[in-house]
C-alpha cells in the first residue's frame, strides 16, 4: 500500500493530463484546486486492474472538495456550492 | 419482452450481452442457473433498505451518528449485507442539500436502493447536475433557496453514496416503520425531499 501524503484540509491540485485508457479522474475536474475533504482508504489502481494487471500496491483515494465557481466560470448558484470527487493519489500535487 | 409477442430487434449492447453470456454458459464459466439467481436478486431489492437505514437514523440520534462516521458498519448493524460498498451518508440539514451523480458511469449504492432509474444513467443528468445542480433539481420539483448551499457528489471511484434526507415536519411521535413509508428514492439520492404526505 502506498503511503498516504495528504491529510484532511490539505490543499491539493488535481493533474492536467490526459493519458489513454480507464481513468477514473473526470475530465472536469482535471487542472482544478480543491481541499481533502477524507481519506477513503486505499485501493488497487483502476487504470492498471483495466489492464487485468494487479493494480497494487493499492493507492490511497481521496474525497476532495472543490468550490463550484473555481470548477465552472459559469457557475450560477450559491457561492457555497462544492462538487466533491473521489480522487487517487497519483492525480494529485500539493498546493 | 411484451406478452403480444411484438418484435423488436436486439439494440447493440443488449446482443453483446446475450452473445457473452452464452459464451460464458457454453464455456462452463457460469451457469444460465446462476445468472438468473443473480438477476433475480438484484430486481428483488429495492429502495426499501435504505429506507430503514434513515427511518432509524430519524429515530435514534445515536444511530445517526454511527451512520454517518461509517455507513457500510451502521447498515451491518441492521442486518443489511451490503458487500463490496464502501458507504458514505450525506446529511440534508437546513443550511445544506445534498445530490449524488456518477458522471463516469453509473455507480449507485444498489444494495440499499436497489436498481437505478434510468434518468440517473442517463447522459443528460450525469452531465447537468454537476454543473447546474439547482436547474435539474428545480426540474424534479425541488426548489433550494439559494441561501441552502448544495453539494453535488460525484462517485467517480470506490465509494457509494447516500442523502439522509431531513425528516419533515407533521412526523413527530410516527413510528419507525411509518417513517422508512416516507422515505422515497428520490429523496436518498438527493433529487427530491422527503414529505410528510
Amino acid at each position: 500500500m502506498v503511503e498516504a501524503k495528504f491529510q484532511p484540509g490539505d490543499r491539493v491540485k488535481v493533474m492536467k493530463a490526459y493519458p489513454l485508457g480507464h481513468i477514473r479522474t473526470p475530465y472536469y475536474i482535471r487542472g482544478c484546486s480543491g481541499v481533502v475533504e477524507r481519506i477513503c482508504g486505499a485501493f488497487p489502481n483502476p487504470e492498471e486492474l483495466a489492464q487485468m494487471r494487479s493494480g497494487l500496491p493499492a493507492q490511497p483515494l481521496y474525497r476532495v472538495r472543490f468550490a463550484q465557481a473555481d470548477v465552472w466560470p459559469d457557475y450560477r448558484g450559491g457561492r457555497g456550492d462544492t462538487i466533491d470527487v473521489e480522487i487517487f493519489q497519483h492525480w494529485l500535487d500539493r498546493e | 419482452m411484451s406478452e403480444l409477442g411484438k418484435y423488436a430487434p436486439l439494440t447493440y449492447f443488449q446482443l453483446m450481452e446475450v452473445s457473452l453470456r452464452e459464451l460464458l454458459v457454453e464455456k462452463g464459466v457460469v451457469s444460465n442457473a446462476e445468472v438468473d439467481a443473480v438477476a433475480a436478486d438484484m430486481k428483488s431489492r429495492g429502495p426499501e433498505r435504505g429506507a430503514r437505514v434513515v427511518a432509524r437514523a430519524w429515530t435514534d440520534p445515536a444511530y445517526k451518528k454511527r451512520l454517518l462516521a461509517d455507513g457500510t458498519a451502521a447498515c451491518e448493524e441492521l442486518g443489511l449485507d451490503v458487500p463490496a460498498l464502501r458507504l458514505v451518508v450525506v446529511e440534508n440539514t437546513p443550511e445544506v442539500h445534498n445530490v449524488i451523480v456518477c458522471t463516469l458511469c453509473s455507480c449507485y449504492p444498489r444494495m440499499l436502493l436497489g436498481l437505478p432509474p434510468d434518468w440517473y444513467k442517463s447522459s443528460n443528468y450525469r452531465k447537468r447536475v454537476v454543473r447546474e445542480p439547482r436547474a435539474v433539481l428545480a426540474e424534479f420539483g425541488t426548489r433550494i433557496p439559494d441561501s441552502v448551499t448544495i453539494r453535488v457528489h460525484d462517485s467517480t471511484a470506490d465509494m457509494r453514496y447516500m442523502v439522509l434526507p431531513m425528516r419533515p415536519a407533521g412526523t413527530e411521535g410516527w413510528s419507525e416503520e411509518r417513517l422508512a413509508g416516507i422515505v422515497t428514492r428520490d429523496s436518498m439520492v438527493g433529487v427530491a425531499l422527503a414529505q410528510a404526505s
